[in-house]
């Protein structure tokens, strides 16, 4: 949670926050600790630790369903009471802090009372039945249901549904029937990701979760980030699920059926099949991905080094414009455009900043655009009949794929995404379990990856990929002369908002792949490149105003976006739960895998250097490359009518 | 408009204003906390937390800023004193928020006022600027060097949960009102992160009332942990009802008597989230140690149907809990709802201990104090009403 907190920010309520304990600054509490006693084991924790954080640390479990680590605290749902010596009433655990020695007891019988009543309260709202439930046996609220032997409905149980299930938006379905108010959502919005779509309407019973005038989620300003889905405790949210239509296509004869995945996922499958966080399966996805039928799996690190070679450019060009031929029109910093949650968000809260954004495609439309052209032509297909769909750790890839503009080959470029969720899925209906799986490489013509690829899935990871291909382009140096392994490291790690800076002291030969578009580098010579990473939305807005003020980050000339906290790895389309350990899991299989590769730069992918030969021959940033692989953005505002 | 409400004489109308904050501003701080401790005054609103240890703790806080805060939004069904002594003696409520910012080391008083009393809003703010010109209010006040104060009204919005002072401090900063996890206390962290003391119109004029007369004067009436006079509600089946000063510590009989309600079957002592006192117990008293109160009385006649009684009072409650924590939101449904199959004669005996054992678990494991209170009712009517509730005719569906 450290690492999004910032208490000067947050906007939720006060009232759904843990308000800190601070002890007063002129005595010695700071760094104090308090004995604390747990069902008769004692400890002592850090003063202001709350009981929750302090049962964790002797083992005594107390189950929670509004709490959640990425989040500010609620303290509403109130199933983690428990009695603490010499109070009348039970406290919620997860926002009592410890400022005095005390005793608590988590289990007597008025707390087991209290939870199988507010469990059974919890029930007698939560219309569906759990077979036909996504999150069946991923369900925090089944969970429980079970561990307090809930066996019957002592309050009732809803027999008809009472909310419309809300299908409008692309990538996030609500149904209200199933929200158990624990306002996970609202404060996820509002208050990780500050975004604000949804909040609490009414009151009492009648209180629900609503959009700004209960418009449709569609029709609001939904980045579509889908991290309110990662932490809704039951099935109220969900990810717009394509498996159907994927399965007809995969049926159908005529169809070729080529699936491209992203680095994230791989990371993150393995934990829906019951592995440990942080176990990459890739190779053994490819075999599964073929069984499953489709007929061509491809690795989505080839588009994304195709990304760094043309963003990589277009900032090339903005230096050049901006420094040799002087041109005040050219605007600084350049923003990463791959993230479409990110996309989504600057266009609805800085539709003025929409040039900053790098008209580069991100990897899953450009590879979509180069099957349906480039792969179609070298093996005599018709582009009609190929389907092209991503395997993404993202919600908002299903927005993005169906963005009207997003037909560049002149068919949709990707038709279906998918999120490791359903991937998942429709491994298991395909009857395979997927860590037993033999290992398979990608297919060719795009078969070889580079590490570079491979990084983007983790925050920080674009900006890396960048890096090591600019400087080897333009000082013609090895990036393993300044960083060890080539491992960039100030611009890793999960700091909210990270800097860094590049002295450019001598530069080598322009290569010749981009030839065309420059003479030479001197111009850069003494030039100092400023970048900076920022992953969640509430950390690109702290970004973005201070830009908008003129701070260190209006500066930069280069600026990594994620919208999702962790970068993709922490995507709106992995696996369910989400902590910021799973996430440091999934960075770790992330970064181990780019080190195993021979070719950890995106120039040097030999795919990326043929695509140049014999397609866009005439190289990046060209007219053919900007028809294909660049796109433009919507100015949209935040006031939607 | 509304009439004038029937009352005794009440101690207010006797005492001179501005005396109070005379005396108070040739004391220093510490004095007129220990005086305010001594007289043993606890919060008039109904929780009855002793004022002198809340004010001892927010002139301890460390802080360039404090708040001092008027709860004004009296919501509670049967309570109307306060409105009364707004319109009475407001300049005592305003006297008393000023010696509280002296005593704690605020500069700013708030009074939030009760939606349903905007109409008291521009005699209010007149009495205000009155204060503001004449030295009352202001830089210097009344000449003391260094000690500025000034008062403010602010307006509720009608909902009954502000008047739980995290709740009230969350609409104060412009939040949905829903009340804080606690602790931290306003007292420590209130109005936009300050020490705050949020305290009741009534506490705010005894305070007044005991820098006039003395806390020993206070502390001699009444009971020894309920010390002092208080104000009183009365409503419901009685011959006079209105606003009534009775010392604290007189039983429900004396209190009937005085009011005229001799005969009732019960009375609901403490408005909607207060408990039902059946005619067997009138020889309890009404103190913080027995019965406390916030100030309501409604008196229930014999033919009162004590079902309907309770079925009222969760109504009123499904109507006003926020609906943030799981209890009060989904318990007071359930409540209700079987007070509906007791109407109808469908409530089994086994059901009705699930929903008093649900009651309990809403009074112990809500986040605030609605929802900790709001089963009280229907708890006290089913454990002495039970021959009354039980055993209705069925009706047919």
């Amino acid at each position: 949670m450290a690492e999004f907190y910032d208490k000067e920010s947050v906007r939720a309520p006060m009232s759904q926050r843990l308000q800190r304990f601070e002890p007063p600054s002129d005595t010695q509490a700071i760094g104090a600790l308090v004995s604390v006693t747990i069902d008769g084991k004692e400890l002592k924790v850090p003063l202001g630790t709350t009981i929750l954080e302090a049962s964790k640390k002797v083992g005594v479990r107390i189950p929670t369903l509004c709490y959640h680590e990425d989040l500010c605290v609620a303290g509403v749902c109130r199933i983690c009471v428990v009695e603490v010596e010499g109070q009348p009433r039970l406290q919620a655990s997860c926002a009592y802090p410890i400022t005095a020695p005390i005793k608590v007891k988590t289990h007597t019988r008025q707390v087991r009372q209290a939870r199988r009543h507010i469990l059974d309260l919890l029930l007698s709202k939560h219309y569906g039945e759990c077979y036909a439930c996504f999150r069946n046996n991923n369900c925090e609220l089944q969970a429980l249901a079970k561990e307090y032997g809930v066996d019957f409905f002592r309050f009732g149980h809803p027999e008809k549904p009472r909310y419309r299930i809300d299908r409008s938006s692309p990538s996030v379905i609500r149904d209200m029937d199933k929200c158990i108010l624990c306002r996970r959502c609202v404060r996820t919005c509002i208050d990780l990701q500050e975004v604000g779509v949804l909040e609490v309407n009414q009151r009492s019973n009648r209180s629900k979760v609503i959009t700004f005038g209960e418009k449709p989620l569609g029709d609001v300003i939904c980045i579509n980030c889908g991290q309110c889905i990662n932490r809704c405790p039951t099935g109220a949210l969900r990810a717009n699920d394509p498996t159907d239509d994927v399965w007809a296509a995969i049926d159908d004869p005529t169809k070729h059926v080529v699936i491209q995945t992203a680095p994230s996922p791989r990371a993150g499958i393995g934990e829906c099949f019951g592995l440990e966080p942080g176990v990459p399966l890739t190779f053994e996805m490819n075999t599964a991905l073929r069984r499953c039928g489709f007929d061509k799996v491809f690795d989505t690190n080839f588009s994304a080094d195709l990304t760094i070679i043309e963003e990589g450019t277009e900032l090339l060009q903005r230096l050049h414009k901006a420094l040799v031929q002087k041109d005040k029109m050219v605007r600084f910093p350049q923003f990463t455009s791959c993230s479409p949650g990110w996309v989504k968000f600057c266009e609805h809260f800085y539709p003025e900043f929409l040039d900053h954004l790098s008209s580069a495609k991100s990897p899953q439309q450009m590879f979509g655009a180069v099957i349906k052209t480039y792969y179609a032509k070298l093996n005599d297909l018709d582009p009609k009949n190929i389907v092209t769909v991503a395997l993404m750790p993202c919600s908002a890839k299903k927005f993005e794929c169906n963005r009207p503009e997003m037909c560049d080959s002149g068919y949709k470029d990707i038709d279906y995404g998918l999120t490791t969720r359903e991937l998942a899925q429709m491994i298991s209906e395909a009857g395979i379990y997927l860590p037993a799986m033999p290992k398979s490489d990608f297919d060719d013509p795009f078969g070889t990856a580079t590490g570079s690829g491979v990084i983007f899935g983790a925050t920080g990871g674009v900006m890396e990929a960048a890096l090591r291909t600019v400087i080897e382009l333009v000082c013609g140096i090895q990036v393993e002369d300044l960083f060890a392994h080539a491992d960039i490291t100030p611009v890793r790690g999960f700091d909210g908002i990270r800097f860094m800076e590049l002295p450019i002291k001598k530069v080598g030969p322009v290569p010749e792949l981009l030839k065309g578009l420059f003479e030479d580098w001197d111009w850069l010579v003494g030039a100092t490149l400023k970048v900076a990473v920022a992953h969640g939305t509430a950390n690109a807005k702290r970004v973005m105003e201070d830009i908008k003020a003129g701070g260190p980050c209006s500066e930069c000339h280069f600026i990594e976006f994620m919208a999702c906290p962790g970068g993709c790895l922490g995507g709106g389309g992995q696996p369910i739960p989400t902590s910021p350990e799973i996430r440091a899991a999934r960075a770790r299989a992330i970064y181990a895998e780019d080190a195993a590769y021979e070719v950890r730069k995106s120039h040097e992918n030999p795919a990326i250097v043929r695509l140049y030969t014999e397609f866009l021959t005439e190289g990046p940033c060209s007219h053919l490359s900007h028809h294909l692989l660049h796109t433009a953005y919507t100015p949209r505002g935040k006031y939607i009518v | 408009m509304i009439m004038p409400t029937e009352t005794n004489q009440l101690t207010f109308s006797k005492v001179p204003i501005n005396e109070g904050m005379k005396s108070a501003l040739q004391k220093d701080r510490g004095e007129i906390i220990a005086m305010v401790s001594q007289s043993g005054l606890k919060g008039r609103g109904g929780a009855g937390f002793p004022t002198g240890i809340k004010w001892n703790l927010a002139a301890a806080a460390q802080d360039d800023q404090k708040f001092v805060v008027c709860n004004a939004d009296e919501g509670e069904p049967g309570t109307y004193k306060d409105r009364v002594i707004l319109t009475d003696y407001a300049n005592l409520v305003f006297e008393g928020m000023t010696i509280g910012g002296y005593a704690i080391g605020a500069r700013k008083g708030i009074l939030y006022l009760r939606a349903e009393y905007t109409y008291l809003r521009s005699f209010l703010e007149d009495l205000l600027e009155r204060r503001r010109r004449t030295g009352f209010l202001g830089q210097n006040v009344m000449g003391k060097r260094g000690f500025d104060f000034d008062i403010e009204i602010r307006m509720g919005a009608g909902a009954y949960v502000c008047g739980e002072e995290t709740a009230l401090i969350e609409s104060l900063e412009g939040q949905r009102g829903e009340p804080r996890n606690r602790p931290p206390f306003p007292v420590n962290t209130g109005f936009m992160g300050h020490p705050t003391i949020v305290n009741n119109v009534e506490t705010f004029a005894w305070v007044t009332c005991i820098l006039v007369k003395g806390a020993d004067w206070f502390r001699k009436i009444g009971t020894e942990k309920s010390t002092g006079l208080k104000l009183f509600s009365v409503s419901g089946d009685c011959s006079f009802s209105g606003v009534f000063e009775f010392p604290m510590g007189i039983t429900v009989a004396e209190l009937l008597e005085r009011v005229g309600g001799i005969g009732a079957k019960a009375v609901q002592v403490g408005g909607a989230s207060g408990h039902c006192v059946p005619a067997s117990e009138f020889d309890r008293t009404i103190a913080f140690e027995d019965v406390p109160t916030g100030g309501s009385i409604i008196v229930f006649g014999p033919d009162r149907d004590m079902l309907a009684v309770a079925k009222n009072f969760m109504e009123f409650f499904i109507d006003e809990s926020c609906g943030q924590c799981t209890p009060c939101r989904e318990g007071n449904e359930r409540l209700l709802e079987g007070i509906l199959m007791l109407e109808q004669g469908r409530c089994s005996m086994r059901y009705l201990r699930e929903l008093c054992a649900l009651g309990e678990t809403m009074q112990a494991a809500s986040k605030c104090g609605l929802g900790q209170s709001s089963p009280n009712a229907f708890l006290s009517i089913v454990a002495h009403f039970k021959d009354e509730i039980l055993g209705r005719a069925p009706v047919a569906d």
